[in-house]
């Protein structure tokens, strides 16, 4: 009787996790939208600076003539005597690069833009923590990481794409322009999520209990929000690349281009950002793999089976190195090789939505015994 | 003309010596085609095997072999919906076949591909290998005549001695864990404007990671393969209370690689105790299983002494290099058949096959031997089995829990030949009722009976009874033996901490040249060089600056001498392989 009750109260209070947990996902999805309508004014107020930084920088470049001074040593006023402290540092671009400064950010250094893009950060960091509630709650409620189903992995993966997002912007980064791109897939993220994908909550089958799991899908999820980051910059860099490629040609770029991409950082700032990021996740990313095989091995009795979620994680893993490489090899630096990351990045994605829809394996298994069991988001 | 471009020739080959080496990356094959009969085109083939973009090359193409694999089904996973596959397509399924889609990841050129990469991989390694041992046995290149072209400068004016400088530069470069040196005249062929400039190099742990990560890498293939020759897998279904030694007879199926041999089966036992399962009672996933475990008592080696341990999913038994896993369960209810004189012929528990999530059975009783029929004929027994674990009323098909919280047995009892003699193997979960007669009721119709746990149902015309005892617990267990993945997980770990090291680790030149004015006040300069462009590097640069001017205090510049300032109409050197 008393144990029938307490299961009972259990329960309801898991009911009531639950639905908070929806209710914070909701919320954040509120406070989100208001976030990029933010970012769009930002974009929108930027517009109104036509400096043209890119264009005034490449043909400066040609015309420059005298030399820039000699590294100065840095001067700290200490009273009445002045203490000299170091000797300042040139920095010179490598050869081959264009030496195109970066631009000044969405709001293209309108005063009001910059409010507005403070304004949306802000509502950015105050979704972030209404999301992560939500996780959280849902968490609480199936007593177990939320990522044991594709509504599950969605908001997971949306909360860290945007926490990895909010870390980049407190180390001081220059990742503010990336804003309103992420927040654009995270509202869609979100919305496939609550409408496609919902879920309602539910403990684990017996498969799925093993701390690997909790290894392999938290890191494939964080590996995932970073290389996401790294291909919209990719994909910046190969806009803002042709962009700075027609105005050294002397060509005239469309207007709409003119007014977005002069505010995105450098070409080759993008290009060595992107890098920076996908590099950062391969070993990462190869580490999640292996989890994976020593979770499969003490699952399925072995740890490498060709199994479709195991072939495309191999597959992305292998375009990964394919850009890595890329990047070492003379005739594929550049574009080529971005188009090998964005190719990388497809890869995941298909892994997490293609495979789990399309194509069934053991990771979404039905069959007899034990197996029939084994439903996994990832 | 001559006069006016060739010391800027000479900078630049000075420049180029000062950034080179600091990757043993391969330089990139020449396209000449050979014209030295076989021994050149063999160079020539191997030059451009090992070179980076065919590397390159062979890794999208692993990438773009593996995706079919994904897509088509495969009878490495799945025979029957291969199966399926091929009669579904007719037209395609032979050209499939013949293209080895159907076992792409054993395919002829599926291996070709990695063959050829790690091939690939090992004629590049080696190499490198030699190439970086090379590099740490020779110094640091010394410093380029104009420092200022470098990604990385800063100069200042200070009153302390050239020779005073160097020093406390070589002092600070291996301090902070550089392998510096000073280049004296002689090792420069007498050449001033070496001399005086001390040479430093840090970061070679990043070549160290690349090449770990690489030897990782065939590591990790060759346990692969190693384990794929040699690995066993078998099956076995066991009941509550019974037993299983490691023999291939002991086996249900069981499949090898093709160099395995019965000797390498590591010798043990076990006995399955009890198997429990729960299952979530109530909600949405009402029936959706919570835990399985199944408790065994088990012995290592012939002789070994009784352990006891829980086997759950996830968490298989590890004896010497075989695992114990648990991969199945399901009911066996216990049956007692006698015949007309009340003699018992049969008893045992028999497995039934769940057939649904919530374990509704079906499975077959089959007496061979021992029953006499009313006339004192000997005949075999057989009955078709079906078990409901919960039975709900209003639910005859099927069971509407996965637990035995209310289990009804329903049997279908035959009697005549099982066929078993014939020589065709036959499956103990099926009937061949060819050779059998339905046992009839007062009705004349085929008779079926649902039992209870206890209750006995009684064949007619004095044909016997059987009764349903109870009902067991089974468990299959499949026994893996796959050598080598120790192997296979160093290569992992050692491939992770090398990448790592690979990536974040920048390898790295800062020189640092004093040298006395025409004033008679001493010129430092100092310049960094890494292998790519990195903040880290400038930044790193103005901590030695700083800490070396603290030693040598600046004086205030005279006015600047245009010679010595960096010029930006010469972007700065690169380093090796950044060129576009
Ligand atoms: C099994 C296939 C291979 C994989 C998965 C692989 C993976 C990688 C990865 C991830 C890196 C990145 C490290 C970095 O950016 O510094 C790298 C670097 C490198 N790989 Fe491979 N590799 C493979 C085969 C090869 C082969 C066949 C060669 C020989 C041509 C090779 C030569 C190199 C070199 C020279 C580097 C260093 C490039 C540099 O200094 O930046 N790799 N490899």
């Amino acid at each position: 009787m008393t144990l029938a009750a307490a299961t009972d109260l259990a329960a309801a209070t898991n009911e009531n996790l639950a639905s908070l947990s929806n209710t914070l996902i909701y919320s954040a999805m509120a406070v989100y939208t208001l976030a990029f309508f933010a970012y769009i004014a930002e974009w929108l107020l930027g517009s109104r600076s036509k400096v043209g930084r890119t264009a005034a920088a490449l043909t400066a470049t040609k015309a420059r003539t005298q030399k820039a001074g000699a590294p100065a040593v840095t001067v700290k006023e200490g009273g009445s005597t002045a203490v000299l402290e170091r000797p300042k540092v040139v920095v010179r671009a490598a050869a081959g690069s264009r030496d195109v400064p970066d631009g000044p950010g969405a709001h293209g250094g309108d005063e009001q833009g910059d409010l507005y893009g403070r304004i949306a950060i802000s509502l950015t960091v105050l979704a972030f923590l209404v999301e992560f509630g939500g996780v959280l709650a849902r968490a609480l409620s199936v007593q177990r990481a939320p990522w044991g189903n594709m509504y599950e992995f969605n908001i997971t993966f949306s909360t860290v794409a945007v926490g990895v997002y909010l870390t980049l912007l407190a180390l001081k980064k220059n990742v503010r322009w990336l804003g309103l791109f992420l927040i654009t897939t995270v509202l869609l993220d979100l919305g496939l999520a609550v409408t496609v994908l919902y879920t309602a909550s539910d403990q684990l089958v017996p498969a799925l209990h093993s701390y690997w799991l909790y290894i392999h899908v938290s890191t494939a999820i964080l590996c995932g929000a970073v290389f996401y980051v790294g291909a919209v910059t990719t994909l910046l860099y190969l806009f803002k690349d042709s962009y700075e490629n027609k105005l050294a040609s002397g060509g005239t770029p469309g207007r709409f281009a003119n007014s977005v991409l002069d505010r995105l950082p450098a070409s080759a700032s993008l290009d060595k950002f992107a890098y920076r990021v996908n590099a950062a996740v391969f070993p990462l990313w190869t580490f999640t793999i292996i989890a994976g095989a020593i979770w499969a091995g003490d699952a399925w009795g072995r740890y490498w089976g060709w199994d479709p979620k195991e072939t495309w994680s191999f597959i992305t893993w292998v375009a990964f190195a394919c850009y890595l490489h890329a990047r070492a090899t003379a005739g594929w630096k550049g574009r080529k090789a971005a188009y090998l990351g964005l190719i990388g990045f497809g890869c995941w994605l298909f892994n997490y939505y293609g495979v789990n829809i399309f194509v069934s394996g053991k990771h979404s298994y039905a069959d007899v015994g034990l197996g029939a069991l084994q439903s996994v988001g990832f | 003309m001559t006069k006016t471009t060739a010391p800027d020739e000479a900078t630049d080959q000075d420049l180029g010596t000062a950034g080179s080496q600091l990757s043993t990356a391969p330089v990139d094959a020449s396209p000449n085609l050979p014209v030295l009969g076989v021994i050149g085109w063999a160079r020539w083939f191997w030059r451009q095997l090992t070179s980076m973009r065919v590397a390159l090359l062979l890794l999208l193409l692993l990438a773009l072999g593996a995706i079919p694999g994904s897509l088509i089904p495969q009878t490495g996973q799945d025979e029957t919906k291969v199966a399926d596959f091929q009669k579904a397509h007719p037209t395609l399924a032979p050209i499939y076949e013949k293209l080895g889609l159907f076992h792409v990841y054993g395919s002829v050129w599926f291996s070709a591909i990695y063959i050829l990469l790690f091939v690939s991989l090992i004629g590049c390694i080696v190499p490198r290998t030699w190439q970086f041992v090379g590099q740490l046995r020779s110094r640091p290149p010394r410093a380029p005549k104009r420092l200022t072209r470098l990604p990385a400068y800063t100069t200042w004016r200070t009153e302390s001695e050239p020779e005073q400088v160097r020093e406390a530069a070589l002092a600070l470069l291996k301090k902070r864990r550089f392998r510096a040196l000073p280049h004296s005249l002689e090792d420069v062929g007498g050449a001033p404007i070496a001399g005086d400039a001390v040479a430093a190099e840090k970061g070679y742990l990043r070549e160290v990671g690349n090449l770990v990560f690489h030897i990782a890498l065939i590591v990790m293939l060759i346990a692969f393969a190693w384990g794929q020759l040699f690995k066993s897998e078998g099956n076995k279904l066991i009941v509550e209370g019974n037993g299983f030694s490691n023999t291939l007879i002991g086996y249900d199926d069981f499949k090898s690689g093709n160099l395995f041999s019965t000797d390498d089966l590591t010798p043990f036992s076990f006995t399955l105790n009890d198997f429990a399962g729960t299952y979530e009672v109530s909600g949405p996933n009402k029936g959706t299983p919570r835990t399985y475990q199944a408790s065994l008592t088990y012995a290592e080696g012939a002789y070994g002494k009784d352990k006891k341990t829980v086997v759950k999913v996830n968490h298989p038994l590890e004896i010497g290099d075989s695992k114990v896993y648990l991969t199945a369960h399901g009911y066996a209810p216990v049956i007692t058949v006698r015949d007309g004189k009340g003699d018992v012929v049969f008893r045992d528990a028999v497995p039934l096959l769940p057939l649904d999530s919530n374990v509704t059975s079906s499975g077959v009783v089959k007496v061979l031997d021992g029953y006499k029929n009313a006339k004192g004929e000997t005949e075999q027994l057989g009955f078709q089995a079906f078990l409901l674990p919960t039975y709900t009323v209003g639910n005859e098909v099927s069971s509407t829990f996965p637990a035995l919280l209310n289990p009804v047995l329903n049997l279908e009892p035959y009697h005549g030949d099982l066929g078993v003699n014939s020589g065709i193997p036959q499956s103990v979960y099926q009937l061949d009722k060819s050779h059998m007669k339905e046992f009839k009721d007062s009705k004349g119709e085929q008779m079926r009976e649902n039992l209870r746990p206890g209750e006995t149902m009684t064949l007619p015309n004095g044909a016997g009874s059987v009764t349903y005892e109870g009902t067991k617990e089974w468990a299959n267990f499949q026994v893996t033996e796959q050598p080598g993945s120790g192997w296979a997980l160093a290569g992992a770990i050692a491939a992770i901490f090398g990448l790592a090291s690979s990536l974040f680790i920048q390898r790295r030149r800062v020189w640092v040249r004093a040298t006395a004015g025409p004033d008679g006040v001493t010129v430092v300069e100092m310049a960094g060089l890494g292998r790519s462009e990195s903040a880290k590097v400038p930044e790193e640069l103005g901590d030695l600056a700083g800490i070396l001017y603290e030693q040598a205090p600046g004086v205030p510049d005279p006015a600047p001498d245009p010679d010595d300032v960096p010029d930006p109409t010469h972007p700065a050197v690169p380093a090796e392989g950044s060129e576009k």
